[in-house]
């Protein structure tokens, strides 16, 4: 006997749970939009917390732009085929403006300057050029534009940071920093972030961390920690710590995963089902059905399909190799889903250059879904494939955005403008 | 500097004429270029051959790697896992060659048991159901670097020298002689000179180049070969197809892995050497013909190497071009204290050695017996590491909490990191660096190709003052660098997604790619200028 399985109608089905999926059912429950969003969330838990817009350009020149709107002029100068060519500017602005916001209010407040890149200091102690930086990494900002006096402060126990290699990456451009290690109290053995970020929600712990750290701090101004300052709790432990300390603490993202991600998570995944969005996380699209001008009938499950939507509208926001929205064969790359056609280089032979750091980058980053102005995916003769399906995010083509430091950005501006399509043709 | 022999390469040759010098009392240096096995001893399947892989083209070669392989099994033990091999024939394969191995095993004293080929997949459960012929042979697998650290290891116990990154860069030649030997050391742009009594050229691939500095015309020969290392091991005995050599003829087991290759590809030039998307599917099509999971199974790294040939063939297969060694006393071309020891194969090192080092005593008198033929070849602590599963053993049975595991695919805890890098450090020796520590411990030859343990093991050495002001940028760079060598033709599926990452992690949130200092022409407006 075949049992029909459970189906629910939307009106839009976001295909993804990055940062493009995320922003995209935002930006649709902000437009009222009755919005269903399916995906794994694993990627998320590599964010950095730092969101790009546009920093490099041309990369093979390592150019590197104090202001990111000034960068994409000159990016669309000369590659006019980059996504951000699709996109209205003052929609780019109110995207990343409303992005943030959300999770300012969430818990998880960023501070932009709206005409202006600012400079993070990385955990390998390198100058990482960013747009949107969390407020708790706010400080660090201003102490290496100053080169105030500061101290970096690790734990002992946790793997891939140690306040010594920044310190000392640094010390020559910023004389005034300095480092220690300390154990973190109460715990021994390997330490992870947020194993830290939930033992910092106990007062008397925050009170035994700043009594560990205060006989280092010197004539300290700022302290510099990795990422590990309460997860849900986020801005109190952050202010009590500064509090304890009297100095201006901030915070240096971790290697990923890190705790970084998993706040970004959190707010989505408790905020956006306040905002009406029907979210299943840990599901995938398994399979689709197109119903002309209806939209599709997708087939949605972990393993096999176990339920089914039926939607007008659909935003493929799956990401690229790791978050599984393409995929690559030894004889090419495919979109994993609809397999749309990929703009790709002609032979495997060329997807990478013989140089790991080749300043050009590699060809295969700049593959992915070439759209029409609308951001709707093309068919093999050059046509949106679908009517009412648009794309958004990593998996667009013509773009390098680990190497032009534009990945936050191009998710979330081609979310927004994948929605405003979306509503301009009625979906 | 002086001393009785300077040996120029630190290969697995080098190596063993150090050490077997060593044991007749002699005084020798050893000067090495890059670092040791950084050539064709470090880049090859790491098989103990039998013999009968040459058995058609090479009977001599065949012979010494029989009487070598049932040495070295006694001698070195410990280098070895006696995996015992199989040569098998798939429907297609040419008869007359399978008819004829039998009788060619006889003629070598080479023994192999024709199993048929039911009995053989029993053996081998992932070999093709196309197999039609089979035989067992005497192959084994054997870690080319634990070889030639432990030899040197013993050779500098008795007083050799070893200096590596160091770069021969010319002979003072006077009355038909080398009268001393101009070094470069390659990591502080020092120079000095050594004078021997005899200067002996084992740099492999590079013995034409060091020879032309003494006027003299090697023919050298390069052939590439390529291999493919597997994510999960295979086979439990060597495979061999039993055919005319060709490309991807042979599937070595290695402790977790499996190892499939190789090319042979003729190339003007040993460096800069790297394997081709080309290659590595050709490697895969074949060696899927005799184990089909070749086929889809995920690779973790392709590297290769260059088989050093002195030949005087016009063309051709290399396979063609004697594997045996060449033993050259260039006192015939006008140089009288200089020879030259190239060609050969991992499996006949110490043999090469022996006559090599029988040359040199008569040269300066000495009458001391060879050793390395009777006595047991020293393991020495520091240079275990390399073992694929050793660390995870040690390190499960000292269970010790703080003893964080720095690469997790390969399991290699700080203490592993820590006595690796001791072993490394000598008051002039050069600086400590993530890729010599990648030379002698498994970091960063898992799944995810050092993505995580390259920060976790640079944030350690930092922690623990082994690397000071930016050590950590130029390390990261040069050990991912070197590890790109041999995952990009190998970058589908899993890989890709792998590669993605480690793209997100370096680059887009560390940009190390950024942090070039030679060409760091920053415009007005870069932060790095700030």
């Amino acid at each position: 006997m075949i049992r029909a399985l459970p189906e629910i109608e939307s009106d839009l089905l976001v295909i993804g749970t990055g940062l493009a999926g995320i922003g995209a059912a935002l930006f649709a429950a902000d437009r009222g939009i009755p919005t269903t969003l399916v995906g794994m969330t694993g990627e998320l838990n590599f964010a950095s917390g730092l969101l790009d817009l546009m920093g490099i350009h041309p990369i093979a020149q390592w150019r590197c732009w104090n202001n990111p709107w000034a960068a994409i002029d000159a990016l669309l100068r000369d590659c006019p085929e980059h996504p951000y060519g699709l996109l209205d500017r003052s929609d780019m602005r109110t995207a990343f403006q409303r992005f943030t916001s959300f999770l300012g209010d969430h818990g998880l407040p960023y501070h932009l300057e709206p005409e202006a890149n600012q400079r993070v200091i990385t955990p390998v102690g390198t100058v990482k050029t960013t747009y949107a930086v969390p407020v708790s990494m706010l400080h660090g900002v201003a102490a290496l534009a100053q080169k105030a006096p500061c101290l970096m402060v690790g734990f002992t126990g946790l793997k891939g940071f140690s306040s010594r290699q920044i310190a000392e990456t640094l010390k020559d451009r910023w004389p005034a920093i300095g480092s220690c290690q300390i154990p973190f109290p109460g715990m021994s053995g390997e330490l992870y972030p947020e194993h830290l970020a939930q033992a910092l929600a106990a007062p008397t712990v925050r009170e035994q961390l700043a009594a560990a750290i205060r006989p280092h701090l010197g004539s300290s101004l700022y302290v510099g920690l990795p990422a590990m300052l309460g997860l849900y709790d986020h801005g109190l432990v952050f202010r009590e710590m500064q509090r304890l300390l009297e100095r201006k603490l901030f915070e240096i993202p971790t290697m990923p995963p890190g705790i970084t991600g998993l706040r970004l998570k959190s707010v989505f995944e408790n905020e956006l089902p306040r905002l009406g969005v029907a979210t299943h996380f840990q599901q995938k699209v398994l399979t689709f059905e197109p119903r002309g001008e209806d939209g599709f009938l997708f087939g949605v499950g972990t393993q096999r399909v176990e339920w089914r939507v039926r939607c007008r509208g659909a935003i493929l926001a799956g990401g690229r190799f790791f978050g599984r929205g393409l995929r690559a064969d030894r004889t090419g790359i495919r979109e994993t889903l609809f397999d749309l056609p990929v703009a790709q280089p002609a032979r495997r032979a060329d997807w990478h250059r013989s140089d790991l750091f080749d300043p050009a980058g590699h060809p295969v980053n700049r593959a992915g879904l070439e759209t029409d102005s609308r951001l709707r995916p093309l068919d093999r003769q050059g046509r949106p494939a679908y009517p009412n399906l648009y794309a958004a995010g990593s998996i667009l083509a013509h773009q390098d955005w680990t190497r032009m430091k534009c990945g936050a950005g191009l998710a979330i501006t081609t979310a927004y403008a994948a929605v405003k399509a979306l509503v301009g043709r009625g979906a | 500097m002086e001393t009785q022999v300077l040996i120029i390469g630190g290969g697995v040759t080098g190596a063993g004429l150090a050490r077997d010098l060593a044991l007749r009392g002699i005084d020798c240096i050893l000067a090495e270029q890059r670092d040791l096995n950084a050539g064709a001893s470090g880049a090859n399947h790491g098989l103990l051959h039998s013999g009968a892989r040459y058995l058609a083209s090479d009977p001599g070669a065949a012979a010494e790697c029989r009487a070598e392989n049932a040495l070295l099994k006694r001698l070195a033990p410990h280098c070895i896992e006696d995996t015992g091999g199989l040569f098998v024939a798939v429907a297609g394969d040419p008869e007359d060659y399978i008819a004829d191995f039998p009788s060619r095993c006889e003629r070598s004293g080479i023994a192999a048991e024709a199993l048929d080929p039911a009995a053989a997949r029993e053996l081998e459960p992932g070999l093709s159901d196309r197999v039609i012929a089979a035989y067992a042979v005497a192959d084994a697998t054997i870690d080319p670097f634990m070889l030639t650290f432990d030899n040197l290891a013993q050779a500098r116990a008795l007083g050799a020298r070893v200096l590596r990154f160091t770069r021969v860069s010319g002979f003072e030649l006077a009355g038909g002689a080398i009268r001393s030997v101009a070094l470069n050391d390659e990591t502080t742009g020092g120079r000095f000179q050594v004078r021997a009594q005899l200067v002996i050229n084992a740099a492999g691939a590079w013995a034409g180049r060091i020879a032309a500095m003494a006027g003299i015309h090697l023919n050298m020969l390069y052939s590439k070969g390529s291999l493919l290392v597997t994510q999960a091991r295979l086979n439990q005995r060597v495979l061999n197809r039993l055919r005319p050599a060709t490309d991807a003829d042979i599937l070595v087991p290695g402790g977790t892995v499996s190892i499939l290759g190789t090319t042979s590809v003729r190339i003007p030039d040993p460096d800069d050497l790297r394997p081709e998307v080309d290659e590595i599917d050709r490697i895969i099509e074949e060696g899927a013909v005799m184990v089909p999971e070749l086929k889809t199974i995920r690779y973790i790294r392709a590297y290769c190497g260059v088989r050093p040939l002195i030949g005087s063939t016009g063309g051709g297969d290399d396979r063609q071009v004697s594997r045996g060694f060449t033993l050259l006393d260039h006192g015939a071309d006008g140089v009288n204290n200089f020879i030259t020891i190239t060609g050969g194969k991992l499996t006949t090192y110490r043999l090469m050695a022996e006559k090599t080092a029988d040359l040199v005593s008569a040269r300066l008198g000495v009458t001391a017996p060879c050793r390395t033929a009777v006595e047991p070849l020293p393991a020495a602590a520091a240079d275990r590491w390399t073992e694929p599963g050793l660390t995870p053993n040690l390190w499960v049975r000292r269970n010790d909490p703080n003893d964080l595991l720095l690469c997790e695919c390969e399991m290699v805890p700080m203490s592993v990191v820590e006595s690796v890098a001791d072993s490394l450090r000598s008051p002039d020796g050069p600086p400590f660096s993530l890729k010599a520590l990648g030379l002698r411990s498994r970091i960063g030859k898992g799944p995810c190709q050092g993505t995580f343990c390259s920060e976790r093991i640079t944030a350690h050495l930092y922690q623990s003052e082994r690397f000071s002001g930016r050590d950590g940028v130029s390390n990261l760079r040069a050990f991912l660098t070197e590890r790109w060598r041999g995952q990009r033709p190998l970058l589908w599926g899993p890989a890709m997604i792998q590669y993605e990452l480690q793209e997100a992690m370096h680059c887009a949130l560390f940009g190390l790619e950024l942090e070039d200092h030679e060409q760091s022409g920053s415009p007005a407006d870069d932060p790095r200028t700030a």
